[in-house]
Order: structure tokens, then sequence, then C-alpha cells
């Protein structure tokens, strides 16, 4: 009775331009919030407003923008990946094991995180579309499976390290580059992931990723194969979470806590970006701004000398704040 | 509205003769993992249906299962709680604070304690229904305020439970500690009252469909805020349970044992759509009992516990991948139908 009709975003007839535009006018306050922390930011510490500064920060933002892409897809189709957090830890316990033994191997290593995190997204949209199992609870059941097996694996104190090349592209960069002094590759590998995600967001896939969310029946009589559109989404969660961990572990090195709370985080960036859960509505450009915007709060409030407990609390009440602003806005809108 | 709930229910149980017809499916898996524990444990050459061990498996499902009744409540209405967990660590804080040891303040320090729950949950619902953020948000947002408030205020162990409310985690009626009595009547009050009032009725309909209930003429509000000021309620007494357990509050008791998630995971795990409008508190009760159960096993057969958290897990995708299997076949066979349609 109930997933007879899923809930459409738009009454029917409203044109694409329309959509779009739409879309632009929901997700665009995430940018003048950006925007007021970021200058907030540098009226604090001066230093940002320097190319090293700025890019130290989104040095730091990058596995989180990176994240918010990969839950994006998901979202956007409308279901969730609780699993990211996990997954990134996985990938660096799991790298840093295999760089053990042999240190120079970091391109296999690389290429076999990669895969383990397109398998593991592979396998929670099968789970989702074949076994029809709802997303929360089966990438919930995956996050406990991945935590289980890495601890257990690991023995709760994950050993080997990572190699220097394998960290190079979390913490190094390309040096005497003018005007940035160094351009780290966390940032290029960020912008070309936020460069991919735009142009795939452009072509037929990412049409059908918002028409799938937005309506899965009307998708699959319109021709959309809707479950192969979703195991493709959960496949690139899967891949960036796994890029996301290779970031990560070189930007802070080998821990068994590495990506606690990041599906949490993750999820929140979307959705601060405008991204509706339930899916059908939001861009991608805005669910990365989304992150940028978190990071910068995490800085600002450091900066501003708010103790890390009472971080959690200022979040917590900004994320509420943001999301009630939308669903205000959302209802001007109709 | 009522026609709704009745016609639904039929889906999500074994057909069993008559009697037996109205047990969720999960007392069936339940009673099939009872006797391939019994087998395994034995031929492990362990105990398993003495009656110290009964105890054991009875005790381990209180804590989860008070609060998986909170969340099968806000989740029958279509919304979750993810604040729970946050919830759990803080009113153990309050309430051992208050307690302070003595006696007398047993009582206060009890109604204290519930009133916070109430009120968190009150905030949580105000939020949900009038700003219209979305429960998944809301409620992280929520547990992130809790989480700074505890780790601002406490660090370690703090505050003392009464004499009395340190037996309370401990007593035994016979084989049946009597916090056991207490997670039972919760669900039996919150089972009758989603089963025989009329609040119970609106919290399917809300959960079937939320447009039809308001153009019914339901106030669909007002049922999704006392969902989840019980769910909180629940989620207190279950901090309260753990304090009595530990003998103090402690700031990250309700994180680490994950009743967040654990929660909603057996809520689904019992039969609970996780939209909402289909499932019964007795579906819940079963599923905490066989995760009580696994649990008792794996230690029995001393599983690693990390990789008896990776076989939970796979049970829970196993058990609802079943259920979503079941639910199509069902549909397709004839009896239902005219139900259906």
């Amino acid at each position: 009775v109930s997933d007879v009709l899923v809930e459409t975003a738009l009454p029917p007839g409203t044109s694409w331009l329309e959509r779009v535009r739409g879309s632009v006018a929901r997700s665009a306050p995430i940018f003048a919030v950006l925007a007021v922390l970021l200058v907030w930011i540098s009226i604090e510490n001066p230093n940002f407003t320097e190319p090293p500064g700025f890019l130290a920060f989104l040095r730091r933002a990058a596995p989180l923008a990176v994240l918010a892409a990969g839950q994006y897809f998901v979202i956007v189709s409308g279901e969730f990946d609780l699993s990211v957090g996990s997954l990134v830890t996985v990938t660096v316990v799991v790298a840093a094991e295999v760089l053990a033994d042999n240190p120079d191997s970091t391109i296999p290593a690389i290429a076999l995180v990669l895969l383990l995190g397109g398998v593991v997204g592979l396998v929670n949209g099968l789970v989702t579309t074949r076994l029809r199992v709802p997303s929360f609870i089966g990438t919930l059941g995956m996050l406990l499976i991945l935590d289980g097996a890495v601890f257990y694996w690991t023995e709760g104190a994950p050993t080997g390290s990572l190699s220097e090349s394998f960290r190079t592209l979390g913490r190094g960069g390309v040096d005497d580059v003018p005007v940035l002094e160094q351009l780290p590759w966390s940032v290029v590998v960020f912008l070309a992931v936020g460069l991919g995600s735009v142009l795939l967001m452009r072509a037929d896939l990412g049409k059908q990723f918002v028409a799938v969310g937005d309506n899965h029946r009307a998708a699959g009589l319109s021709g959309v194969l809707v479950a192969r559109v979703k195991v493709i989404a959960f496949v690139l969660s899967g891949l960036l979470a796994a890029l996301a961990g290779v970031l990560l572990g070189g930007f802070a090195g080998v821990s068994a806590q590495v990506g606690d709370g990041l599906e949490f985080q993750a999820i929140t960036a979307v959705v601060l970006g405008g991204v509706v859960l339930g899916g059908g509505r939001g861009s991608v450009v805005a669910a990365i701004a989304g992150a940028l915007t978190l990071e910068a709060l995490f800085t600002l409030l450091n900066l501003l000398g708010v103790s890390g407990a009472l971080r959690d609390a200022v979040e917590g009440l900004i994320i509420i704040a943001a999301v009630a602003f939308a669903a205000f806005r959302l209802r001007a809108d109709r | 509205v009522s026609t709704e709930a009745a016609t639904l229910a039929p889906r999500s149980r074994l057909r069993l003769p008559t009697g037996v017809a109205s047990v969720p499916a999960i007392w069936g898996a339940l009673v099939l993992i009872v006797a391939i524990g019994w087998l395994v444990v034995s031929i492990d050459g362990g105990d398993f249906l003495t009656s110290s061990n009964v105890t054991n498996v009875l005790q381990r499902t209180v804590a989860l299962g008070i609060v998986a009744v909170g969340q099968t409540v806000v989740i029958l209405t279509g919304s979750l709680d993810l604040s729970v967990a946050q919830l759990i660590s803080l009113t153990s804080l309050i309430g051992s604070e208050t307690m302070d040891g003595k006696e007398s303040m047993l009582v206060p320090a009890l109604a204290l304690t519930l009133a916070l729950g109430a009120g968190v949950g009150l905030v949580n619902g105000l939020v949900i229904t009038k700003l219209r953020v979305n429960a998944f948000i809301a409620t992280l947002g929520m547990a992130l305020i809790l989480r700074g408030y505890i780790e601002n205020n406490y660090s370690r162990p703090t505050g003392a439970v009464s004499p009395s409310w340190g037996d309370f985690g401990y007593t035994r009626m016979g084989p049946i500690p009597v916090s056991v009595i207490l997670f039972a009547s919760v669900a039996i009050v919150v089972g009758l009252a989603l089963r025989r009032t009329r609040w119970g009725y609106h919290v399917y309909a809300v959960g079937g469909d939320e447009q039809v209930s308001v153009l019914s003429g339901l106030r669909t509000h007002r049922v999704v805020i006392a969902a989840h000021v019980i769910c909180s309620m629940t989620a207190a007494l279950t901090g309260l349970y753990l304090a009595s357990r530990l003998g103090s509050g402690t700031p990250r008791v309700g994180t680490d044992g994950g009743y967040d998630l654990e929660s909603i995971a057996a809520v689904v795990l019992g039969g609970t759509a996780l939209a909402g409008g289909k499932g019964r508190i007795s579906g819940t009760v079963g599923a905490v009992l066989v995760l009580a159960v696994l649990d008792n096993v794996f230690n029995q057969l001393e599983l690693d516990p990390f990789l008896k958290q990776a076989v939970r897990g796979v049970v829970i995708i196993a058990a609802v991948a079943i259920y979503a299997l079941r639910r199509r076949a069902v549909r397709r066979g004839p009896a239902v139908q005219g139900a259906s349609a």
C-alpha cells in the first residue's frame, strides 16, 4: 500500500529547465553560508587568505568532499550508504598490512583498496536491489561486518605502516608551483573528483540517478534500468570511500578509528548542500560545498577556541537549523 | 484506518494453525535458533538450557529491549531516532548523580530522568513536525548536541545509584530477573496502547500514509510527537537500568552499546517496516531475544567478539532479505490480492 507511489518532487509537466532552476535556487544558500564562514575564518586568521593557508584547508577538507560526492550519488538515487566510514578504516588498515611486507608496491596497494571499495559498493547495491533490503539496514549490516572483520583481522591494533610513496597522495604535493608554492595532491584529487562528478551528472547516467530517486516507478516505466542505476551509485560510493581512505591514510596515518563517524559527516554534508534525503533533488556541487562548509565550521570553531566537546553541540544545532531553513524555503517554493 | 492495520498485519506473520497465527515470523526463527544453539553448545560441552544460562540470556535483553520498544513506536510512525544512545548515556549520568547514593533521592531521580527523556523526545518531535526537519538529521543533530553536553561536563563515571536501585538490576524472582519484568511491562503496555487505543491506530495510520491521515482529519503532528516522547522515555529507562547494573553513570555507556543503530536493527529484524505503518511490538521483542540468544551462543563458543559483530551484520542483512522475499511471495499469492488492492 505504502510503496505504490513515491512522492514526486514537482508537479507533472515541469520542464527540465524549471527543474534545474529550482535546484540552483534551493542549493544557493549553502554557497552563501560557505562564503560567510570563509570570510569569518580569514578575519580570525589572516594567513587563511594566502594560498598555502587556503590550500591547507582544502587538503583537510578533501577526504570529506570526496566522501560527500560518493554519498550524493547514493542519496540522490533515493538510498543511504552507512558503510563508508568503516570502508575508510578498512582501506587504511588493508593498505598498511599490504605495504608492511613490501613498501614498494604502492600502485598495486592503491589498486587493491579501490577494487575492495568497488566490491563493497557492488555488494551494497545488490543487497539493496536484488534482496530488497532497505539500504539503511543493508549498509548498516555492512558497517558491522567491515568493522568486525577489520578488528578481527588486526586483533584491535592495526600493524604495518603506509609507505612514503603511498602517503604522498594524502600529504605531499607538486612543489615549485608559481604563486601556490605547493599544490597538494589531495587538492588535485578533490578537483578531479568534483569535475568528474559534474560531468557525470550532466551525462545520461546522472540524469537517471535523479530520475530513479525522484520516482523509481516512473523512471522504470520510462526505460531506466532502476536496479542497475542504483548499483552503479553504490559502486561509485564505495570507490570514492576507498579513495577518501587513501587520502586520509596519507594525511593522518594508520589507526583503527580513522573512519569513525565519517558516514554521518558525509550524509550531513550532502544534506547541508540542500540534497533531499529520499532522493530526486539537489546538485553534486552543492553537496561538495556542504562538505567544505562542514570543514570550514570545524576550522572556525577551532580558531574561536570552542572546546572539542562543545563543537559537537554547536555542529548539531547548526545542522538542524540549516535543514529547518531549507524546509521553509521548500515550502515557500511550493 | 483500522481496516488498513488489520489487512496489513497478516503479511508479516507465519501461516500456522489458529491460535499461533498471530505470532510474528521472528518467533519461529527464535525457536529454530534456540534449537540450533542448544545443539551446538551441547556438542561443544557447554550448558545452554540451564536455568542460570536462561537467566543470563534474559538479562541481556533488558537494555536493548526497552529502548527497542520505544524505537518501534517512532519507526511505526515513519520516523526514527538516532539520539537514543547519547540519551542513554546522559540519563545514566543524571540519574546516578541525582541519587548520589541516597535512598531518599531515588524517586526524585527517577522522575527527573524520565522528565528529561520526555523533554528530549518533545524537542525531537517538535523539530521533526513543526520545523519539518528530516528525522534522520533532526535526531542526528540531537545526538551531537547531547554528546557535546556530555563530553563538556563529564569525563569519568559519575554519581552513585541508591542501594535499592543498585539491587534492582541484580534481583531475581526465581530464574527471572526483576529487570526483565520491567522490560516485559514496558513492552506489554506499549503493545496494548498500539493495538487497543485510538492513539495506537493513529500511529499505524500516520506511518502508513501521512497525507491520507491528514486528509482524514488526524492531528498527525501530535501522534509523531507523542511517539518521540515515548521513545526518549524508554531510552531514559534503559539509561537508568544500565546505571543500576554499573552502580553509577558512565559517559559512553550508550554509544559503546551501539544502542542507536542496534535498536533500529532490532526493530527491522522484528518485521517492522522501516518506512512505517507495519509491524508490532511482539516482533521487536522476538528480535531482541534472537540477538541475545545469538550473543550467548557466540560467547559460549568463545567466538572472537569482533567476528561476532561481523556475523551479527550478516544475520541482520539475511533476515531482512528473507522478509523482503517472503513479502513479495505473499503479495503474488492469491490470499491477499483483495487486501492489497
